[in-house]
């Protein structure tokens, strides 16, 4: 191996893959038999955080940053003045085993710019993660990018391989696409969704039946959109997230706030600051609809089209239905305890599990660690204290903020001090 | 007058002092490990010989009154090695015993909440090790990795690494407990090294390790600057993630 070529090929396509911002190794189950090398049996393993404090767990690369599409929020497009690399397959699956081997990684993350077109881009991905399966008996984690347009029996020969299949939808809604990757359609993202899908639920019911049949992506699809380069709202972005959730059974939806890299006039432009805020919000009201219960339309409707900034979205979910509290801890059942806010599905767990022995009282309850700021305004408990006054939701609001800090407080005063620079780092 | 029992610091060890407890019918009694102990004027105190037989009819004893989650807690709280666990454990076996239900979850008792977060603190520093162990490869083809974890958690390493590299040797070294543990491709032993000071620092052990591990090593720096988002820098995430008392074993955050 040449290892400054290697080297500098790295450099180059793990810095284009770095906006893909997916690095989840858990959900798989495949178990190391015959003495070979590696396994990725649920539990994800993060090996190292970057500076930014995202989980490192893959190597993530793209195979190549050469392609024929030019879409504008994509730093590896067409028409960007950058250096170009490819990798070669035997390349990888030595850096893959060679890093795995040393406990850096729990798998690969491949991904690629489109060469010549989709098929052929997507058959390379496919032949990496085949030698590694065949040649090295390899079973650790393998996510592999699902190339936009590539052919159904393409897509069900990577199943076979991976755990994991992603399409990045990128654009929230389909105007917004148009406008910013006009050489795509969305029906050529769906196309493969679609078919991993179905692949997933044939596999699973032939497995019920034959226990020999092979596993078929085991830890499901995912996908990204891009928060803030189209002008969508939160009710836009969120319900498109909850039809690929029911239609398309995504174990992940991710938000990535958008990174400006361009000077194209249709995107914020360069130096506007990562809507990370934003970003966070969107990610608790994906929680509340995957763990907590509740409705997409409960939180986010015509009258209410993006999350309120300055407090969590089940907070201002609880100060629109204050009439539904306050909840009794001892003798709620489980889907209400869930709704107070303050109180997360942990807690909820060990309130359901404490009751059972005792009634349980404010000091039990801090104890057990549920953010009693919010929690204690929604609540009862074993206990003649309780908050009993009649406020009216804004009043709710401003005594809780005025009680609390939060960590994006600096977001919020560098919203108002329009003269800032923008250099300031918004969440320390 | 309390009285206070003094073990060795294994968990047979301490097993043991719980029998001697309940054998002697002790009520005012504190259970300390000989390397921790603290005694003062008012106290008398005694050794506890370590004794597999008594030990085991503890452990069946308590198999019998717990759940095993209520087990697992059990031997994952001692290896905290924090000071008093062992008197928390006792009060919660003591329950356990006399109870004869499942008292793990009742967390509106202080010392069965505190035992539920000292093993979530375990299981925590066990899953680092996890993903902190980095192993550089030696000249006769072993993988070595030093660690040295907050709490004794080496034993519970064991399933987890040797299902993942089955097919090669490796050793994972607690320098702060100076013992570690060996996978020779057919079982994990527990070994002892003479010249463990060698690794202790963090110079590249030239001498030790094949060139190519070098290279590898840089490879992996390259890519941790790589994959970072300089726009999107938030060093107290970062922090909190990977405390600075962990650097010195991740190549990627060593300053050379």
């Amino acid at each position: 191996m040449d290892y400054e070529r290697i080297k500098e090929k790295l450099n180059i396509l793990a810095d284009a893959a770095k906006y893909d911002v997916s690095c989840a190794s858990s959900g798989s189950k495949r178990t190391n038999k015959n003495n070979r090398l590696g396994n990725s049996s649920g539990m994800g393993i993060c090996h190292t955080y970057t500076e930014d404090g995202r989980c490192v767990s893959l190597l993530k690369i793209l195979l190549t940053n050469h392609c024929i599409f030019d879409c504008a929020y994509c730093v590896t497009r067409k028409s960007n003045d950058i250096k170009r690399a490819a990798f070669k397959v035997q390349e990888v699956v030595d850096l893959t085993i060679a890093f795995y081997r040393r406990n850096y990684i729990e798998g690969l993350f491949l991904s690629s710019g489109i060469f010549k077109n989709a098929d052929a881009t997507m058959e390379r991905l496919v032949e990496v993660a085949k030698k590694l399966r065949e040649e090295e008996n390899f079973n650790g984690y393998i996510h592999l990018k699902s190339i936009p347009g590539a052919s159904d029996e393409l897509m069900r020969e990577a199943g076979l391989y991976a755990d994991r299949l992603s399409v990045n939808i990128e654009i929230p809604t389909e105007k917004g696409l148009k406008l910013l990757a006009p050489d795509k359609n969305r029906e050529d993202f769906l196309k493969p969704m679609r078919k991993v899908k179905n692949e997933i639920i044939q596999y699973k019911s032939e497995k019920k039946l034959i226990k020999s049949t092979p596993i078929y992506a085991p830890a499901g699809q995912s996908t990204q959109m891009i928060i803030g380069a189209s002008n969508e709202t939160d009710a836009e972005i969120m319900y498109t997230s909850a039809y690929f959730y029911k239609k398309f059974q995504m174990k992940r939806v991710y938000y990535s706030g958008y990174i400006p890299i361009s000077h194209d006039h249709r995107l914020p432009a360069i130096g506007t600051e990562v809507p990370m805020l934003r970003e966070n919000r969107l990610y608790q009201t994906d929680w509340l609809l995957r763990f907590y219960g509740f409705d997409i339309r409960e939180i986010l409707n015509k009258e209410h089209p993006n999350l309120e900034s300055d407090i969590d979205p089940k907070l201002s979910w609880a100060l629109r239905n204050l009439d539904q509290f306050p909840v009794d801890i001892n003798r709620a059942e489980k889907r209400l305890l869930a709704r107070i806010p303050g109180v997360g599905m942990k807690s909820v767990q060990k309130i359901i599990q404490a009751r059972r022995y005792r009634k349980l009282n404010w000091e039990n309850l801090k104890a057990i660690g549920i953010a009693m700021n919010r929690a204690k305004f929604f609540m009862v408990c074993d206990s003649r204290e309780f908050e009993s006054k009649d406020r009216t939701a804004a009043q709710l609001k401003s005594l809780i903020l005025s009680q609390s800090s939060s960590k994006f407080s600096k977001a919020h005063s560098t919203q108002l001090n329009l003269f800032s620079s923008i250099e300031t780092p918004i969440a320390v | 007058m309390r009285k206070i029992l003094v073990y060795d610091g294994s968990f047979d060890g301490f097993l043991t002092a719980i029998f001697d407890v309940y054998d002697e019918k002790l009520t005012d009694v504190t259970i300390q490990p000989k390397h921790r102990s603290t005694q003062n004027f008012f106290d008398t105190s005694s050794e506890v010989v370590t004794d597999e037989k008594k030990a085991h009819r503890v452990w069946e004893g308590i198999s019998k009154a717990c759940s095993k989650t209520g087990k697992t807690n059990i031997y994952r709280a001692f290896l905290s090695e924090l000071d008093g666990i062992e008197d928390t454990l006792f009060h919660f076996i003591k329950r356990s015993l006399a109870e004869r239900v499942d008292v793990a979850k009742d967390y509106g008792d202080a010392e069965i909440l505190k035992i539920s977060k000292v093993v979530k603190m375990v299981g925590r520093e066990k899953h680092r090790m996890d993903a902190f162990v980095r192993f550089r490869q030696t000249k006769d083809g072993l993988y070595f990795a030093t660690v040295s974890p907050d709490f004794n958690v080496l034993p519970l390493l064991i399933k987890h690494f040797k299902s993942r590299y089955a097919d090669q040797q490796w050793i994972i070294y607690d320098l702060k407990r100076d013992y570690g543990i060996y996978y020779n491709l057919q079982e994990v032993t527990t070994i002892v090294l003479e010249n463990s000071d060698a690794f202790r620092s963090n110079s590249k052990n030239g001498s030790f390790f094949t060139e190519e591990e070098m290279v590898f090593e840089s490879l992996w720096k390259n890519y941790f600057k790589s994959t970072n988002i300089v726009s999107r820098k938030n060093t107290k995430l970062h922090l909190q993630h990977v405390p600075k008392r962990y650097w010195k074993y991740l190549s990627e955050k060593s300053p050379v």
